[in-house]
């Protein structure tokens, strides 16, 4: 039989339905790859230096800072002087790499991204870990849960957050070499590896990770692994849902999501995010206008989370594997009211 | 410190006290939860202790009163202390101690007005904590009332422009009715505060914002109640206190390491760690 699945370790493949397979499967916080990908990178362009804000130890930018002292500039507890500084430097031709929590970054700095970074759309990259609800024990206060949906309405931005190890790296290369600003979403807790080498990553193009024909699941982030488990555990049940992991959340892949839409003709959003404004909407918003088929989206409601471990917290709001196993099987059951209608409706 | 008497006003060797139990439950309550932020608990300990159980204007059955004093910890990440001054001062049972940073707890992360009884103002960002105090001392005065805003901050959060921007306002409205209490304690997250972006002149920087300073050893209990006493006389410029502090007092290993910002003991640092904050009594 062949695999449905693409670029996935063949080590993950075999286990996808282990019903331990987040609690045994290797993990690893994307903030570290994102750190470690920086040595690389800063081998290839001599114009790359890091900003920190007092969490290098956290993100293990400093390890960067030991290597490379003079290309490293902890600004100490002050967000927004950073972000205006890393504009200040980018004008210059520099290429800084501003990086912190998520929640700083993309609220407390907020107007110095938008006014300072992308109204003069100069080449700063924002590197933020703890995005989403990937700190659970921190609480609220370090939950960025609206990051994405927050820079992504920012004119001229670019947001990526990728699934795994491999591809934070991969984006980090990425980001380095596209002219202009990009906000790098990572993860606060680790993450299960997911991908091999041969994964195409290229910004603003959504890769299809597994085949299926009945239903799409476009997710992101630490939410990919949660679309692939409700994929193989859907599939036993007879329903194949293909899987698009979208890394890239603006520009979106409209193609890609278009092609979905008329070939499995429902679509389901998983995103540990708000459900206002980010992943979901952003492919509600392409659908309305285009191809306004069933949708559900699995993200975070009109609420704050809590503290507890990661894990328990996004299960207890609504984000794990098993919910968009229910999206699955509620927009798959409106799909077929749809197909029902129409088909009456031409007879 | 089952003999004591918390509801009333106690002495400095009965805050000392206090102050040991305080250290133990901070210990406790990060070994459990295996995260939070032991070091910059430890270094405020004393003071909290001596706010707490001794200087503020408090009434633990009626948490919501609308004349109590009110207190802010702004570097919220610190909150074990908090919460350890408030379970022993009886806002709520000893038993969620063992809750902190767990699923469904009243004890959050950071620390949550809306979950844990005694919480004044919700904190965690850097640099907010203070503004609110801010506006607490213009609604008092707003409104009439006598209470007294009691805030601690970090000297790593002294580098958010907001903290400059608070210390501004409070000096234009001469607002008396607030009390500031830097925990100077040398060190924030990555490193050294020195190492990472230096404060230079605290003291003068303070008193070029319009501030009446007074500067103390943090940890002498009676400096520690002297200076809150005579702030809360001081009339018509805000006070703070500048308490010169050490970053994880009272355990050796934490004292003055940059590390135990924010990590857990294990099983044999803990028991280490609550010998040595059991001997500061004997
Ligand atoms: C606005 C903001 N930026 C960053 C952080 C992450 N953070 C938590 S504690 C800390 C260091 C605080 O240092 P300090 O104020 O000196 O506290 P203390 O040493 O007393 O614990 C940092 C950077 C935060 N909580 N808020």
């Amino acid at each position: 039989m062949i695999s449905p699945y693409h670029f996935l370790l063949p080590e993950v493949e075999s286990v996808l339905l282990n019903s331990d397979f987040f609690k045994t499967t290797k993990k690893h916080a994307t903030r570290y790859s994102y750190s470690e990908a920086l040595f690389e990178v800063a081998e290839i362009n001599p114009k790359v230096v890091v900003l920190d804000v007092d969490v290098g130890k956290s993100l293990k930018t400093n390890e960067f800072a030991k290597k490379y002292p003079h290309r490293s500039f902890n600004f100490g507890i002050a967000e927004q002087n950073m972000m205006a500084a890393a504009a200040g430097m980018a004008t210059t031709g520099l290429i800084p790499f501003a990086s912190g929590y998520a929640m700083f970054l993309s609220m407390r700095a907020l107007d110095q991204v938008r006014n300072s970074v992308h109204y003069p759309h100069l080449n700063v990259k924002i590197a933020a870990s703890h995005s989403g609800i990937t700190p659970g024990p921190d609480g609220v206060t370090h939950q960025a849960q609206e990051d994405l949906s927050i820079i992504r309405t920012i004119a001229g931005s670019c947001v990526i957050a990728p699934a795994d190890h491999v591809t934070t790296k991969m984006a980090v290369h990425a980001m380095a070499e596209y002219d202009g600003p990009v906000y790098l979403s990572l993860t606060r807790d680790p993450v299960p590896y997911l991908y091999t080498s041969d994964y195409p990553f290229e910004i603003g193009r959504m890769v299809t990770v597994r085949e299926g024909s009945d239903l799409t699941i476009i997710a992101n982030r630490d939410l990919v692994a949660h679309a692939l488990v409700a994929a193989a555990q859907l599939s036993g049940q007879g329903i194949e849902a293909r899987v698009l992991d979208c890394h890239t959340i603006k520009p979106l892949d409209e193609e890609a999501v278009l092609k979905a839409a008329r070939e499995t003709g429902c679509i389901v959003t998983a995103e540990n995010n708000v459900i206002f404004g980010g992943l979901g909407s952003a492919v509600a918003e392409l659908l309305v206008e285009n191809d306004p088929i069933p949708m559900q989206r699995i993200g975070v409601r009109d609420t704050f989370a809590e503290s507890g471990p990661y894990y328990e917290v996004i299960d207890k709001y609504g984000l794990t594997f098993p919910h968009i196993m229910q999206a699955a099987q509620k927009v798959l059951d409106r799909k077929h009211a749809f197909n029902n209608q129409m088909a009456k409706g031409e007879a | 410190m089952n003999d004591l008497d918390v509801s009333k006003s106690l002495s400095v060797p009965e805050l000392k006290r206090v102050a040991v139990q305080m250290r133990k439950d901070i210990l406790y309550m990060i070994y459990e939860a295996q995260a939070g932020h032991p070091g910059g608990s430890l270094s405020a300990t004393d003071i909290l202790a001596a706010l707490y159980f001794r200087i503020m204007r408090i009434d633990p059955t009626n948490p919501e009163w609308e004349d109590r004093d009110r207190f802010i910890l702004s570097k919220g990440h610190a909150c074990p202390v908090w919460y350890a001054a408030l379970a022993n001062r009886g806002y709520y049972d000893r038993s969620h101690l063992g809750t902190l940073r767990k699923l469904n707890s009243i004890l959050q992360g950071h620390a949550d007005m809306k979950k844990t009884p005694g919480v004044d103002m919700t904190v965690g960002s850097l640099g907010q904590g203070i503004c609110a105090g801010v506006g607490m001392a213009l609604g008092a005065r707003f409104q009439k009332k006598d209470f007294h805003v009691w805030v601690v901050i970090g000297d790593g959060e002294m580098q958010e422009g907001s903290v400059w921007e608070a210390a501004m306002s409070a000096a234009k409205w001469k607002l008396d009715n607030m009390t500031v209490i830097l925990d100077l304690n040398r060190i924030q997250n990555d490193d050294f505060v020195e190492n990472t972006m230096p404060l230079g002149q605290v003291q003068e920087k303070w008193q070029a914002f319009g501030w009446n300073t007074i500067c103390i050893n943090g940890h002498d209990m009676q400096a520690v109640v002297d200076a809150l006493e005579e702030a809360a006389t001081i009339k018509g410029i805000p006070t703070i206190i500048i308490a010169d502090t050490v970053k994880g007092k009272g355990v050796s290993f934490m004292e003055n390491v940059p590390a135990w910002h924010g990590a857990a003991p294990n099983a044999e640092q803990y028991e280490q760690a609550i010998r040595e904050v059991e001997g500061a009594l004997i």
